[in-house]
């Protein structure tokens, strides 16, 4: 099936879970990352059993602590 | 108040926009943005509200100009090193535009301090380094109900969303606690390009004004996110409100500031 990770079309698993998605991306520090799926964020307890369905839209949100 | 000609000359780029005009120019006059940390993200700001005529500045650090932040903190030069960042700011935005009265706080912002310091202030702009004083100015702007511009950078990425009371979510919707220390890279341990800086503190000056202003669409509800390697802007819609926020929810769990345990490696603020 087709999603969209971060604004690009990518061809996915059906039914892929959002930890299998953050395995599969590559995330960076996943334990901090917030997700949402077509704009609603998926508590962190869930990520291992929400399944993603076609069309689905997911965004990675990071921690960026810097500034100073 | 009538504009002086010298006023009408500084500010003819403005008043000729529809946006500003005379009137929007006589509110930023009359307005006041409070930065807290004059570094990589206050040092732009600073620059750009100065410049801008915003007529009260605060701004707000404990440190002191070093050597390693010339890289990226412009509103500092080489000759203000071992001098007050907030006094080496004032100078710089008073050189600027003689129009703008800086208010000058050299003290760490905690859970102590930060009510008072927010209180006077029509917006505020979070330029510090680290999640601590992130989480914290989130908080005491939830509570204080003030607006607010958030903004992190690292390495070749930065981004930024807006807060406005009543309008959209908060810091903490977003992410939910500071991780532990040392979970997340911080600036010192990852570097960031000295112009990433220049280019989200910007952005949170330009949302600042427009708040001021009252015109355009604010980041409320979206966080800007950049990365300089891709050369790719991403506006990411956020939930419009979420209600199990433990700050700014329907049933708030924080009522108190927190001050979180400092990282290590992190410059203090």
């Amino acid at each position: 099936m087709v999603i969209t990770v971060a604004g690009d079309k990518k061809e996915v698993k059906d039914a892929i879970t959002v930890s299998e998605l953050i395995v599969q991306e590559d995330v960076e520090t996943p334990q901090y990352v917030t997700v949402s799926v077509n704009d609603d964020f998926i508590d962190k307890a869930e990520f291992d059993t929400y399944a993603l369905k076609e069309g689905d839209s997911v965004e990675f949100l990071y921690f960026m602590g810097g500034g100073r | 108040m009538a504009f002086t000609n010298e006023q009408l000359e500084r500010y003819s780029r403005h008043i000729i926009l529809k946006e500003v005009g005379a009137k929007g120019q006589k509110k930023l006059l009359n307005s006041s943005v409070l930065i807290i940390g004059a570094g990589g993200l206050g040092s732009p700001a600073a620059l750009y509200l100065a410049a801008a005529g915003v007529g009260t500045i605060g701004i707000a650090d404990a440190d002191e100009v070093d050597l390693s932040n010339l890289q990226r903190q412009i509103i500092h030069a080489t000759k203000d090193v071992g001098k007050p960042k907030v006094l080496s700011a004032k100078e710089s935005m008073e050189a600027i535009n003689p129009d703008v009265t800086v208010k000058t706080y050299q003290t760490f912002v905690d859970s102590e301090t930060i009510m008072d310091l927010i209180k006077d202030y029509d917006f505020i702009i979070d330029g510090t380094d680290n999640f601590p004083a992130k989480f914290l100015i989130n908080d005491a702007c939830v509570m204080a109900k003030k607006p607010f511009s958030h903004a992190g950078i690292l390495r070749f990425q930065g981004q930024l969303m807006t807060y406005v009371p009543g309008e959209g979510p908060c810091y903490r919707c977003v992410f939910k606690d500071p991780p532990p220390k040392d979970a997340v890279p911080t600036c010192k341990q990852a570097g960031v390009i000295g112009a990433m800086g220049g280019v989200i503190g910007s952005l949170q000056a330009m949302e600042a004004i427009k708040y001021i202003l009252g015109v355009g669409d604010l980041l409320t509800g979206y966080l800007l996110t950049y990365d300089a390697l891709t050369m790719e802007f991403r506006k990411i819609k956020l939930p419009q409100h979420v209600k199990s926020c433990p700050v700014c929810g329907e049933h708030p769990t924080i009522t108190e500031l927190i001050d979180y345990e400092q990282a290590e490696c992190d410059g203090v603020l």
